[in-house]
């Protein structure tokens, strides 16, 4: 069984709640992807409003684990204290860690990152730091006292889906008892098709399932392809041949002429 | 006391953080409180002294990514 910080999950699918066309499609595509872990975020209320209270009551409908960002975050005292407030809100010290260092391109600070991370990792969160694909961050991050790590496959909200997969399989190689979780830049099955392929553990995505034509339809899609990928994983694939090679027996084949 | 929530100017009677809270007409408890960038948990509120020039943010779930 799958696990993060003690937690058995059924699913190596992690899902995000924005975009949705409406809150029923998402609570549907969350039913239907098989998830068992959605993230959510904070923001301002307004005075009198009970927007919050709302989506806080259909996502505990959901049944699922809680993974609060810290998304939009563009400082290291920003992250800490809203990963504290969010703590406060949802009940739960995991934490998605995200310290924003560019507008256009959202590729994460891994410098503030690194930072932000140790001061969490000491307060108790259980921190899923969203990182580059980059080695070295992820050792700082390691020994900051992160358990798992979260590199990006491609700019948030791209649907590249995986730009540069021998990065991926170096990060996959240098950390085999670490969970990796690919976190942002998915944009088909097919996407984590692939990254599961190269043995990561999980993937986290949103808009590839929320601002597909049919979010549910995807969602779905994306909890098959999570579920083959990491089979596939397991079972030992072959590995590319430059001829071919007959798959029917040619022993006893009939001659005629 | 002049005040700045959620980034905007209030001038109020309220002198701890619960009070203002009430006196704004938030209610619930799926709000997270924050002056001058602590948190302040919930359980604390009603002790809080708030400051004149204080800055305070209250803040609730929201979809995210």
């Amino acid at each position: 069984m799958f696990e993060l910080f003690g937690t058995p999950l059924s699913s190596r699918l992690l899902l995000g709640t924005a975009q949705y066309p409406s809150p029923a499609i998402l609570a549907d595509a969350v039913k239907a992807s098989g998830t068992s872990v959605v993230t959510v975020s904070l923001r301002r209320e307004m005075a009198g409003g009970r927007a919050g209270e709302k989506f806080w009551s259909l996502i505990r409908s959901l049944g699922t684990r809680i993974l609060p960002n810290t998304a939009g975050c563009h400082s290291v005292k920003e992250a800490v204290i809203t990963a504290k407030m969010a703590r406060e809100v949802f009940g739960t010290s995991w934490i998605k860690l995200e310290v924003i260092g560019n507008h256009d391109t959202l590729q994460p600070d891994v410098f503030g990152l690194v930072e932000a991370a140790r001061i969490l990792c000491e307060d108790g969160f259980a921190v899923f730091p969203y990182t580059t694909d980059d080695v070295v961050v992820a050792e700082r991050l390691l020994a900051a006292g992160c358990k798992v790590l979260m590199p990006w496959c491609a700019p948030i909200g791209s649907a590249l889906g995986p730009v540069n997969s021998t990065a991926l399989r170096s990060m996959r190689g240098h950390f085999p008892g670490i969970p990796l979780i690919v976190d942002a830049g998915l944009g088909r099955p097919s996407h984590a098709v692939t990254v599961m392929e190269l043995g990561f553990d999980a993937v986290l995505l949103n808009t590839a399932v929320a601002k597909a034509a049919d979010p549910v339809g995807m969602a779905r899609a994306f909890g098959k392809a999570v579920d083959a990928g990491r089979e596939a994983f397991g079972s030992g694939m072959l590995e590319p041949r430059e001829v071919a090679v007959p798959s029917t027996p040619t022993f006893g084949r009939a001659v005629f002429s | 006391m002049k005040l700045t929530v959620n980034g905007e100017a209030h001038e109020v009677a309220a002198t701890t953080l619960a009070e203002l809270l009430a006196a704004l007409d938030y209610e619930g408890d799926w709000l997270a409180t924050a002056v001058n960038s602590d948190l302040v948990h919930k359980a604390h509120r009603a002790e809080f002294q708030l400051s004149d020039g204080d800055w305070i943010e209250i803040l609730s779930p929201m979809q995210g990514g």
